[in-house]
């Protein structure tokens, strides 16, 4: 009970630095946030069903006014906005990232990477889509286009969540609690 | 931690927070139901004088707060011109900036300790699946371990920086999470004996 307390609370507020860490280099010249890498490693670590209630909190606090979202953004505003989408999508990301995790025997690194591709790229910009296409007043295909812009740094962050999940089965098998 | 709650007093932080979430709630519905340009630009003047109202440091405060729109106000902006339809990309530009700066103008205006009030109030429901109490140490311990996770994150780029000159780049978010996790279990052994989370 306060082990699954704890977890979400220390993965919610994961996600939260690594929005803060400003701009990491991942690859020379290609700086991203690291937030979204945060939601898909709350689904592969934590599993689904933690993993998406990890994110959730996430965003409650983003609602209640705190300014966790990258670049210090936060508020309700934030969820009228054109990626509103996007964050109604993150849960749900999580989850599927964390099922696909549990459901599949796959190598760690493989399983993680192969999840946060579905639920983290995928899933979520089904949702994020959905969600410029109704603020922007435009169709689905042309809010695709928009979205495009973000896909070479997501596929980086599936292949990096990857890594990490594997590094994390490694060094604390029984931490990885999608596995365990 | 620092909210996005204004310094600025104005007469909107003395509101009760829940009027001010439900009328917001109502305003932000009603406006993706309204696209007649007349109407939409009156709420837009009507949020911009509420701002205007409350000063000169909180509408720029307000301001600032709109940045992240820009690339998509430009986007519809160019996209419209290009079709020759301004009209329908003016509405909708209009109703994008209005729907977000009345949101923002609700956070700014409402203290942490209100909203959580509210969240309380509108939590009570759940309270057989999701105690209440659980939820309140559950918002607690995300504030608490933001900065201690950060400082975590700093130390151990600088430590990678001290062994090998360059930066860590993705290597250093496999250690992050482990802290995170190490944090996770400790926190949870610390709570048990202390009567558990309730």
């Amino acid at each position: 009970m306060e082990r699954s307390l704890t977890h979400i609370a220390l993965f919610a507020a994961l996600i939260a630095v690594l929005g803060l860490v400003p701009r990491v280099d991942l690859a020379a010249g290609v700086p991203i946030t690291a937030q979204s890498l945060g939601i898909m490693l709350c689904g592969t670590v934590l599993g689904a069903k933690r993993g998406a209630l990890a994110v959730l909190l996430f965003l409650l606090l983003v609602a209640l006014g705190l300014p966790l979202l990258s670049g210090g953004r936060g508020g309700l505003g934030v969820f009228v906005g054109p990626s509103a989408g996007f964050l109604i999508g993150f849960p749900v990301a999580a989850f599927v990232a964390g099922w696909v995790m549990e459901r599949t025997t796959l190598p760690a690194f493989w399983a993680a990477a192969a999840g946060a591709v579905i639920g983290g790229i995928g899933v979520l910009y089904v949702f994020g889509i959905t969600g410029m296409a109704i603020v922007l007043d435009k169709t689905m295909s042309e809010a695709a286009l928009l979205g495009l812009a973000f896909l070479p740094g997501d596929v980086i962050k599936a292949v990096v969540a990857g890594l990490v999940t594997q590094a994390i089965a490694r060094a604390r098998p029984a931490a990885l609690l999608a596995r365990a | 931690m620092l909210t996005l709650t204004s310094p600025v007093d104005t007469p909107l932080h003395r509101l009760r927070a829940g009027h001010k979430l439900g009328a917001l709630a109502v305003f932000t519905f009603g406006l993706f139901w309204v696209s007649a340009p007349l109407v939409l630009s009156v709420a837009l003047l009507v949020v911009a004088g509420l701002y205007l109202a409350a000063g000169r440091r909180f509408s720029l405060h307000g301001l600032h707060m709109l940045r992240p729109l820009w690339p998509f106000v430009v986007v519809v902006a160019l996209w419209h011109l290009w079709l020759k339809d301004p009209a329908s990309g003016a509405t909708i530009i209009m109703r994008m900036v209005t729907a977000v700066a009345a949101a923002n103008l609700v956070t700014m205006t409402t203290r942490l300790s209100d909203m959580i009030g509210v969240l309380e109030r509108l939590a009570r429901p759940l309270a057989p699946v999701l105690p209440p109490r659980r939820l309140a140490l559950a918002i607690a311990l995300v504030i608490r371990f933001i900065p201690v996770l950060s400082e975590r994150a700093a130390q151990l780029a600088q430590a990678w920086r001290a062994r090998s000159g360059k930066a860590p780049r993705w290597r250093l978010f496999a250690p992050v999470a482990l802290a995170a996790l190490d944090d996770a279990e400790t926190a949870a052994e610390a709570l048990r004996a202390r009567g558990g989370a309730g």
